[in-house]
């Protein structure tokens, strides 16, 4: 009886733990920054810093659900731009413009369901199918919409992507707030969420516990897909440029954002908080080292640096408690 | 009373009054002079580290410097359409005087300017403009008609004046090639080239082994052939690549548009005499010049105002706020190892 408990008890501990790192890292990041730039700390910065991480903090939110659920789905980014390639197409047909982002929305859930279909019909890994999906919705935006770029959305519209609440709250990240409340009620208070942790966990024992795995399953890819679409609409309207080749690259941004927040890429492990803290400190680093004009090429290798840093650091800790473990117990026993 | 500064008065008013004078007789060096010192001046390429880019970009630092500024390269590491918007923002956080950008997306990074310029920073585009109504100025690289003209004018040049002479373009529908062919024809007109004729335009659809195919299917229907002009980058490669390796060498003259890099190893054998293209390090330093002119308040961008752009001379603001550059550079053996993009 006491073995169970223990180990409870200290995989919450190590949660707790990486989750006060992180919050460290933040308070670290933003001392950096005023530290690096007197206007770090300026509202208009800080208003374009939260701007910036819009699109991949929406994708973020369904995609630390699926790595939970020990799934991955890397096809977000062209979803992103085949929304946005398709929100351009369907202007220029005339049609008016909630009727627009209403069917790119249900085109994306339905993106989602593809992949979900493919994944549990054909028993099949997410991550050969969305690398096989990356292609395909990227494939669809450019025959979509070719070279070109549709530029003429209304102006009401482009607004909400550009104008700010109160001079420093981005419209656009009103929607990440909304989101950020509601993904991390269902994953942390529902027993759809628990069902998440149970599948990541252990699949087979989660079926056998009556949880329906499947459909758990294309659920999460629906999600993943709306959401992506969601950020193609965002994305779109804050730069009023539909093209086929927005977003590219942006997958490995968010898996990044959700690993380093502490969601175990085996999944069943991992929170909410962690990966919205995530999201905070690299939007905080990018923007102070940006600000004080270091490279593109540094900041990627700082994106880096953090990304197998958070994988790298759970597990070398987990390594040095099983030797200490080890090490207590043949002192106790001699 | 004593009044020291009185007596100074006088003769420091007529010291002022010379100076006066003199600047308004000299008009170069009192614009050089208008210009505001420690500007600070942001280029934002549209990749950092893409050859071409780094070049104009070290011609507008080269020119910042000269005039005594602040100048710096920031940008991103890929070319999409949004990845500018951020250095854009930071860049008017750090209350720069201008942003001299090459645009990724003529309208993504529109409203981001817009706000740049609604707080006092001056935009100029270059290489690749944004919509009009993003920037103040755009510096082009050449106009249509010079650069057609010149193809024509260069090659007139390599054949002695007279025999026949193909095209090969890129696509039938390229609008810049066909802009281009269209004034080599217009220049054709003239009597001096009375004795040169256009034979055949060949399309090599900008594809490296259709291009060669399409050489060398002019040399065989054409056998008194002299020269080819191929204004596509894509193009004159090819041509000149089939041209070296054929009996045709040194009696076929290819020119048109390439880079020296690409270029290089066919003038060095002697299958290729000249080619054309802009510097685009002074297409960096006429931005630079155009966007210090802006920040110091000594033109607004509108049409006809014209600024001093240092070596190259004065310039004049043409129609919806367009620089040019001017006619293309020629490279040949003299001065092509000067050139690495």
């Amino acid at each position: 009886m006491a073995k169970p408990d223990s180990a409870l008890t200290l995989t919450k501990r190590r949660h707790v733990s990486w989750e006060t790192m992180l919050v460290v890292v933040l308070v670290l990041g933003v001392i950096l920054g005023r530290v690096l730039s007197p206007m770090f700390l300026s509202s208009a910065n800080l208003s374009n810093m939260l701007a910036d991480f819009t699109e991949i903090a929406l994708i973020a939110l369904p995609m630390t659900l699926i790595i939970v659920a020990a799934e991955i789905d890397l096809s977000v980014a062209s979803v992103l731009g085949a929304s946005s390639a398709l929100m351009g197409v369907l202007w220029h047909m005339g049609l008016p413009m909630p009727l627009v982002i209403a069917i790119v929305l249900v085109a994306g859930t339905l993106a989602g369901l593809f992949n979900g279909l493919v994944i549990v019909r054909f028993n099949l890994p997410s991550l050969a199918v969305t690398i096989g999906t990356l292609a395909l919705f990227r494939g669809l935006a450019y025959v979509l919409l070719g070279d070109q770029a549709v530029a003429d959305f209304p102006a009401s519209y482009t607004a909400f992507g550009i104008d700010t609440i109160a001079a420093f709250l981005p419209m656009p990240f009103v929607l990440v707030i909304i989101g950020a409340i509601i993904f991390t009620v269902l994953l942390q208070a529902t027993p759809f969420g628990r069902s998440l942790y149970a599948t990541g966990a252990n699949p087979v024992a989660a079926q056998f516990s009556g949880i329906d795995v499947a459909r758990t399953k294309l659920k999460l890819f629906m999600l993943s897909g709306a959401m992506s679409a969601l950020a193609g609409v965002v994305y779109t309207l804050r730069f009023t440029s539909a093209r086929g080749d927005n977003g590219e690259g942006f997958e490995l941004s968010v898996i990044a954002a959700v690993l380093f927040g502490g969601v175990s890429i085996f999944g069943g492990r991992g929170s909410m908080i962690g990966v919205l803290l995530s999201l905070l400190i690299i939007g905080v680093l990018r923007n102070a080292l940006t600000l004080s004009d270091v490279s593109s090429e540094t900041l990627t290798i700082v994106t880096g640096g953090l990304l197998l840093s958070s994988v790298l650091i759970p597990n070398l800790v987990a390594r040095w408690r099983v030797m200490r473990e080890k090490r207590l117990m043949t002192q106790t026993l001699s | 009373m004593f009044k020291p500064f009185q007596l100074i008065r006088g003769p420091a008013l007529c010291a002022a009054l010379i100076a006066v004078s003199v600047a308004a007789t000299i008009p170069i060096s009192a614009n050089a002079a208008d210009l505001k010192k420690d500007l600070k001046i942001a280029f934002l390429p549209k990749q950092i580290n893409n050859p071409y880019e780094v070049i104009a970009d070290d011609g507008g630092l080269a020119a910042i410097k000269e005039m005594g500024g602040q100048g710096k390269v920031v940008g991103p590491s890929d070319a999409g359409a949004s990845s500018q918007v951020q250095y854009i923002n930071t860049l008017i956080t750090q209350r720069q005087d201008a942003i001299v950008i090459a645009a990724n997306d003529a309208n993504a990074v529109v409203p981001y300017l817009k706000k740049a310029m609604s707080q006092g920073i001056k935009v100029v585009t270059f290489d690749s403009d944004t919509a009009p109504d993003g920037r103040q100025i755009f510096v082009n690289q050449a106009n249509s008609e010079s650069i057609g003209r010149g193809q024509v004018q260069l090659l007139s040049k390599l054949v002695g004046g007279e025999g026949e002479f193909a095209i090969l373009s890129a696509t039938p529908n390229a609008t810049n090639q066909n802009t281009w062919i269209k004034w080599m024809q217009e220049e054709l007109k003239k009597p001096e080239y009375s004795k040169l004729k256009l034979v055949k335009i060949a399309y090599g659809n900008d594809d490296d082994q259709k291009s060669f195919v399409e050489t060398q299917g002019l040399l065989q229907a054409y056998p008194n052939l002299k020269g080819i002009i191929a204004p596509t980058t894509v193009g004159i490669a090819a041509a000149a690549r089939y041209i070296s390796t054929s009996p045709a060498k040194g009696k076929v003259m290819v020119t048109g548009l390439g880079t020296p890099n690409q270029m290089r190893a066919f003038i060095k054998n002697g299958t290729v005499t000249a080619f054309q293209l802009w510097d685009p390090g002074q297409l960096g330093y006429l931005a630079a010049y155009a966007a210090a002119n802006l920040a110091s308040g000594t033109i607004t961008g509108k049409e006809g105002d014209s600024f001093d752009a240092g070596k190259l001379g004065k310039r004049t603001v043409g129609k919806s706020g367009e620089v040019v550059l001017g006619p293309p550079t020629t490279f040949d053996s003299s001065n092509i190892d000067n050139f690495n993009f």
